[in-house]
């Protein structure tokens, strides 16, 4: 079954580099789904079936493989809204910092304290990179809609790194988890809808009135 | 029982959400707080049977301190807000008495969970219930104050959901099960990992510190107080950070059992001392009533996390200043709520003389600026000197002198902003406000409550939050 987790992973960390170079926003959210759908089956392939994987797996395909980029891309058009309004620093400035993190991941995760079992393994420097990917689309994009998917890459790594706690969690509590990343997105596509009617725009650098 | 507490305002809402009647929608919000009220106070006098060691939800001396603090606190803003909602049906009430419901369940939730997983889904909850309430009025300040909040605190919770795994992580291989139970990793405490336990502290301290404000996480208080509504912005300067603060205390009592304590405190006190110092810088001139009272309610983030950080005497002081804070802050907002309607607006240049236009809100304004700011005889009064000696027991003059200074500073920069707004003529001579009952008498209870808390801590109370504080020491 490592093959096939390690294959997860690596498929992961390529769909990071994408996010961070394309500028078209349908396949930005396209990827980030895609993102999410790989990492419902890491569960099962790295613990196996049991009830727990198979649920959280199938919860997580449903909410961040479906739901989520649904809720997203029907807000993309409504507002009819093709290209995002240009990053602070370019698309491969981004990916040369994407590409730096990624191996700082890589040469960081190597002085952990990691535990026996985990000790060279692809889920620690997977989770940490992916999470600096969601960091780095948070901080460079100045549109909403680039901003929630720098949130949910930034969730994907934190996923990640959940699996290795396999049943820590509890299904009750994941299912919560999972339920409040989508109303938390939903919620977002809401006010991104009210800040392009109100500024006909949806650069955050517009949000700029409140101060001191 | 808890499950009550939780569920039933969570019905209410949906009952809410269903019903067509406006009135009706907005006493259900009054008759759930006060139901929510009664059966907290019985909690208070008839405590349950401990929880079996495992449970998912409890009450602990702390949860049952804040539990009381936020059901007080809004029942106190849902009876403001029936004569509110009757003043705004431009807005209509549909949209924000479910969510005020919700966010009374889930705020319920995040207090008496026992699980770190259920802790953080509910503290994410209140985000998201919350972030309807800040968006009521519907402009393009409040949208702008709305997306700040819901994204860093979305991004800020997502990192203490990394900090639960970190602490998870610390606990692996030491039983067959890794449990993320407050009780199974108190007892686990000393064979934590150290290393992942001090990261998932920090990641736990940064991501619940930036729901509870604490700088340099801040950013986000001033404009979503700013613009949300005054009884929200009572809601979440008294109740939402409260529980907040809670789940960081939740961190400190994991640290304590580690033995680790030494360095929780050290964190805790650097980001208490720059949100104290912080605020104060931004108090001074501060044009704008309802952001003074944000940084206000950064400044005392700073305290409590100051108060605990030092420890002994200060902890108690803490836990008592969290309920005077919580009283006043309510007091302060829903009074500013009240001079911000008649003058239609909360700037400086606009309001003057509210104490001559509005007797009675002007003069609970003033009278919550001098119990907040810590003068005799009002509640803060005491628990702030309460830290204060604490601070002086612990030998701490560096920190002494700080706060000394910053509290100066506060009194001075909220003074000259307050007096501004409460004293002089009225810019408009005409302009004539109403003060009606139901919009006063809740900040006045309130005001009466702590100043009752500066004269007088009931027996029960003391022992409360002597047992709150006592959670929170290393053991020996």
């Amino acid at each position: 079954m490592y093959g096939v987790t390690n294959l997860l992973l690596i498929a992961v960390i390529l769909i990071n580099f994408f996010t961070l170079g394309s500028s078209r926003l349908n396949s930005c959210i396209r990827a980030v789904a895609a993102q999410g759908a790989l990492l419902a089956l890491i569960p099962l392939a790295a613990h196996g079936l049991t009830f727990h994987t198979v649920v959280l797996g199938v919860g997580a395909f449903a909410l961040k493989g479906v739901l989520i980029p649904w809720v997203l891309l029907r807000a993309l058009r409504q507002m009819r809204l093709r290209r995002e309004s240009g990053p602070l620093i370019g698309y491969i400035p981004t990916m040369v910092l994407g590409a730096l993190i990624t191996s700082a991941a890589f040469i960081f995760a190597d002085f952990l304290p990691l535990r026996p079992e985990h000790r060279g393994g692809l889920f620690i420097p997977t989770s940490l990179a992916t999470l600096f990917v969601g960091f780095l689309l948070l901080m460079t994009r100045r549109d909403a809609v680039s901003q929630v998917l720098g949130y949910l890459v930034l969730e994907n790594g934190i996923f990640v790194f959940g699996t290795l706690l396999a049943e820590a969690m509890p299904l009750m509590v994941e299912a919560g988890v999972l339920l409040d990343l989508l109303v938390g997105v939903f919620i977002m596509g809401i006010v991104m809808d009210q800040i392009q009617r109100e500024f006909s725009t949806l650069n955050t650098e517009r949000l700029s009135a409140l101060k001191g | 029982m808890l499950a009550v507490l939780v569920g039933l305002p969570l019905l209410m809402a949906v009952v809410a959400a269903v019903i067509p009647w406006y009135r009706v929608r907005s006493w259900l919000l009054a008759v759930t707080g006060l139901v929510h009220v009664v059966l907290a106070g019985l909690l208070v006098i008839h405590p349950l049977r401990a929880a079996p060691p495992g449970a998912w939800v409890g009450l602990d001396a702390l949860s049952t301190l804040v539990l009381l603090v936020t059901s007080l606190l809004f029942l106190g803003c849902a009876i403001y807000a029936v004569p509110y909602l009757d003043l705004r049906r431009d807005r209509g009430n549909r949209m924000i008495v479910p969510c005020l419901l919700v966010f009374l369940s889930v705020m319920t939730l995040a207090v008496i969970a026992r699980h770190l997983g259920v802790l953080w889904f509910a503290v994410e909850s209140t985000t998201i219930a919350s972030a309807p309430l800040i968006y009521y009025n519907r402009n393009a300040l409040s949208i702008e104050a709305t997306w700040k909040y819901l994204l860093l605190c979305s991004v800020g919770i997502a990192l203490a959901m990394l900090g639960i795994m970190f602490i998870g992580y610390s606990a692996l291989g030491l039983e067959s099960h890794v449990s993320l139970q407050l009780d199974d990793l108190l007892r686990q405490g000393p064979q934590l990992s150290r290393p992942w336990l001090h990261t998932g502290f920090v990641f736990l301290l940064v991501g619940f510190g930036a729901k509870v404000g604490l700088a340099p996480l801040h950013s986000w208080k001033p404009d979503a107080y700013g613009e949300a509504p005054g009884l929200v912005g009572a809601l979440l300067s008294g109740g939402l950070t409260s529980v907040a603060f809670l789940a960081v205390l939740r961190s400190v009592q994991i640290m304590a059992a580690a033995g680790d304590v030494a360095m929780a405190r050290q964190a805790l006190l650097g980001m208490g001392l720059l949100s104290l110092v912080l605020a104060a810088v931004f108090m001074v001139r501060q044009p704008d009533l309802k952001r003074m009272l944000a940084y206000s309610s950064v400044e005392h983030m700073g305290i409590l996390a100051i108060g605990v950080a030092i420890g002994g005497l200060a902890t108690f002081g803490a836990m008592l200043h969290l309920v005077n804070n919580a009283l006043t802050k309510g007091c302060l907002f829903l009074s500013a709520g009240n001079i911000q309607r008649t003058f239609a607006s909360k700037k400086l240049s606009t309001v003057h003389g509210a104490m001559t236009v509005l007797p009675v809100s002007g003069a609970l304004f003033m009278a919550g600026f001098l119990a907040i700011t810590g003068a005799p005889p009002f509640g803060p009064f005491l628990s702030e000197f309460t830290i204060l000696r604490g601070i002086v027991a612990a030998d701490r003059p560096g920190v002494l002198a700080v706060v000394l200074i910053a509290l100066a500073t506060v009194f001075i920069g909220m003074g000259s902003t307050v007096l501004a707004a409460t004293q002089g003529e009225p810019g408009e001579p005409t302009l004539r406000g109403q003060d009606r009952f139901l919009l006063t008498a809740p900040p006045l209870v309130m005001l009466l409550a702590v100043l009752m808390l500066g004269l007088y801590i009931p027996p029960p109370l003391r022992d409360l939050l002597q047992s709150a504080a006592d959670l929170l020491e290393a053991k020996p």
